[in-house]
């Protein structure tokens, strides 16, 4: 699978990353030998089989349904980059 | 002070008043400030550590001390440790504090373990020499020209320099396994959902595992007892008992084993001539001790990494979409936009092998690949799963090397990503079947170099795997 710039930018754009003129070219180029090299797996057949989609042993694990304070208001801003006294502040997003 | 191997041999000094939890935490410290260079640790917890040995000493006197008091730990910085540092060794969590003790970190510090400080690691555990890391390159203690493997490596050189006596990290793909090969120490993948995953940062949630590091085979099952077991912070986490892991290392002695060998692995052309004897040489005496070793065909092998590397990738780019400047760790200054806040911060926040894996994932999740790459995965793991199991079913263990060749060179393989994913080639069919499996120091190669074996066995059978481990080592 070859990516081209088009499609790089696009895969960019959905994981929120930027790539300049230099680092996209590496990027295509390291991304299309990665895919070459898994799409070995085009070999095996898989036919009928079922996808594995989970890895624990545990089936509808729950508790029961009350709230409960993980993490204060004061210990959920600490590590914010920006806040004010109540919430986590962003750059404007409605003018 | 001596180095120790053991905590049964450090609480022996400590009961008989040759030492203090004091003067060993001392030791340790000694070392790191010695060994500076090797890059092990990202922070050290020196006067913490210091008055939480003082208080375990207290402990010891009183006749209330934890079962492991007397051993001193690292963890990898990926491991909550509530208001310490925690940024999985990236620029993106910049300042980051954890919020709260991941459960086994917990449990340890019940047993009274004091943790003497972080370890360094490849930046989110991706990667397999510690070369990735935003703290800078991890060194071997055995060759400084030389990786420790990755991408606990910080955790592994910590035991390998006798900075700490035990340390945990994280198996995502191999991650424990083979820089305990590359270190020549213990190191342990449990059975993926025996040890919680709460407080432990997520990289494959699928793949994830805490594992330990240790010297003797006593500390890693008495670590593994102390940490398993059912949570209520991880649904997935098993609710199958924990058995006295340490315990049964003496009653399972003498046990004789059906052992099967993967035919592939011991022929391949990529694996080291040194390996390959070691491996065999090791099998040769197993033989002699009484077990039953075959060859089995597993044809699967060269399809291990490429389900690997669609399904982590996958699981990445959606774990590590929490990363984006709004609620901790670093913000881009150039925020002009909501928009470009996301995407400065994460592209000045993250370094190349993460962008990597995140763009892979992100494309292998596209509503246009999804099918052939993702899905295909997921069958593919079926198929591996099952034939794994198949082996298992006749078999108590499969051995394998772990890692194709010693420790390599900083930066032999940083041109070419790929070939750095092979150096987990023997690693990943763990992870990607779930099952537990140990690397044992397996002597070393011609330049001195550490050599590891890996024995897998069955879902949660880590008691057998453990009392057979101690059997290896005590081989000749």
């Amino acid at each position: 699978m070859k990516i081209n710039k088009e499609l790089l930018l696009k895969i960019a754009h959905l994981a929120r990353l930027d790539f300049d003129e230099k680092t996209a070219g590496d990027m295509e180029a390291d991304m299309t030998r990665i895919l070459d090299w898994v799409e070995k797996l085009n070999e095996l057949d898989t036919e009928g089989v079922e996808p594995l989609t989970t890895m624990s042993h545990e089936v509808n694990v729950t508790r029961e349904d009350v709230v409960r304070t993980h993490l204060s208001h004061e210990r959920a801003l600490k590590n914010a980059p920006e806040k004010d006294t109540d919430f986590f502040r962003v750059p404007k997003v409605l003018e | 002070m001596k180095p120790y191997l053991s905590l049964s041999s450090i609480q022996n000094d400590l009961n008989e008043g040759r030492i203090t939890c004091v003067g060993l935490t001392n030791h340790y410290l000694k070392n790191i400030d010695e060994k500076k260079h090797l890059n092990a640790f990202v922070e050290v917890y020196r006067e913490e550590a210091l008055a939480k040995a003082a208080e375990v000493d207290a402990r010891i006197s009183d006749g209330t001390a934890g079962r492991l008091a007397g051993m001193v730990i690292g963890l990898k910085d990926v491991l909550s440790h509530k208001d310490h540092g925690l940024q999985g060794a990236s620029k993106i969590l910049d300042t980051f504090q954890a919020q709260f003790n991941a459960t086994a970190v917990q449990r340890l510090l019940d047993e009274d373990a004091i943790v003497i400080g972080r370890n360094n690691c490849d930046e989110f555990a991706m990667g397999s020499s510690n070369e990735n890391s935003a703290f800078g390159p991890v060194l071997n203690d055995a060759d400084n020209q030389r990786v420790p493997g990755g991408s606990s490596g910080g955790s592994a050189v910590a035991v390998q320099a006798d900075m700490c006596l035990v340390s945990l990290g994280s198996d995502t793909g191999g991650s424990v396994r083979q820089p305990a090969a590359f270190c020549g120490i213990l190191g342990l993948k449990p059975t993926y959902s025996r040890i919680s995953r709460h407080g432990l940062i997520a990289y494959g949630s699928s793949f994830d595992c805490i594992g330990i590091f240790s010297k003797t085979v006593e500390d890693m099952a008495l670590v593994l007892e102390i940490a398993a077991g059912p949570d209520e912070f991880d649904s997935t986490v098993s609710a199958s008992p924990v058995p006295s892991y340490s315990g049964s290392l003496e009653k399972l002695k003498g046990k004789k084993y059906r052992i099967a060998c993967i035919r592939e692995t011991i022929h391949t052309d990529g694996l080291q001539e040194e390996i390959r004897e070691a491996t065999r040489n090791t099998i040769e005496n197993l033989k002699k001790n009484g077990h039953e070793v075959h060859e089995v065909d597993f044809p699967l092998l060269e399809y291990l990494l490429p389900t690997y590397y669609i399904l982590t990738t996958a699981e990445a780019s959606s774990n590590l979409s929490r990363y984006d400047g709004v609620k901790y760790g670093y913000r881009s200054p150039d925020s002009g936009t909501l928009e470009t806040m996301y995407k400065n911060t994460r592209t000045e926040g993250f370094g190349e092998e993460v962008k990597r894996r995140i763009m892979l994932g992100t494309f292998v999740l596209s509503a246009s690949y999804y099918d052939a790459y993702y899905t295909k995965a997921q069958k593919a793991r079926r198929i591996i799963r099952d034939r794994t199991k198949k082996i298992l079913e006749e078999y108590d263990f499969i051995v394998l090397p772990v890692t194709p060749t010693t420790a390599f060179q900083l930066g032999a393989h940083s041109a070419d990503p790929v070939e750095m994913y092979l150096a987990d080639l023997f690693t990943v069919q763990a992870n990607v079947t779930g099952l537990p499996a140990v690397s044992i120091p397996n002597g070393s190669d011609r330049e001195g170099l550490p050599i590891g074996f890996q024995v897998i066995a069955n879902d949660f059978e880590e008691e057998r795997l453990l009392a057979f481990s101690k059997e290896i080592m005590e081989l000749e």
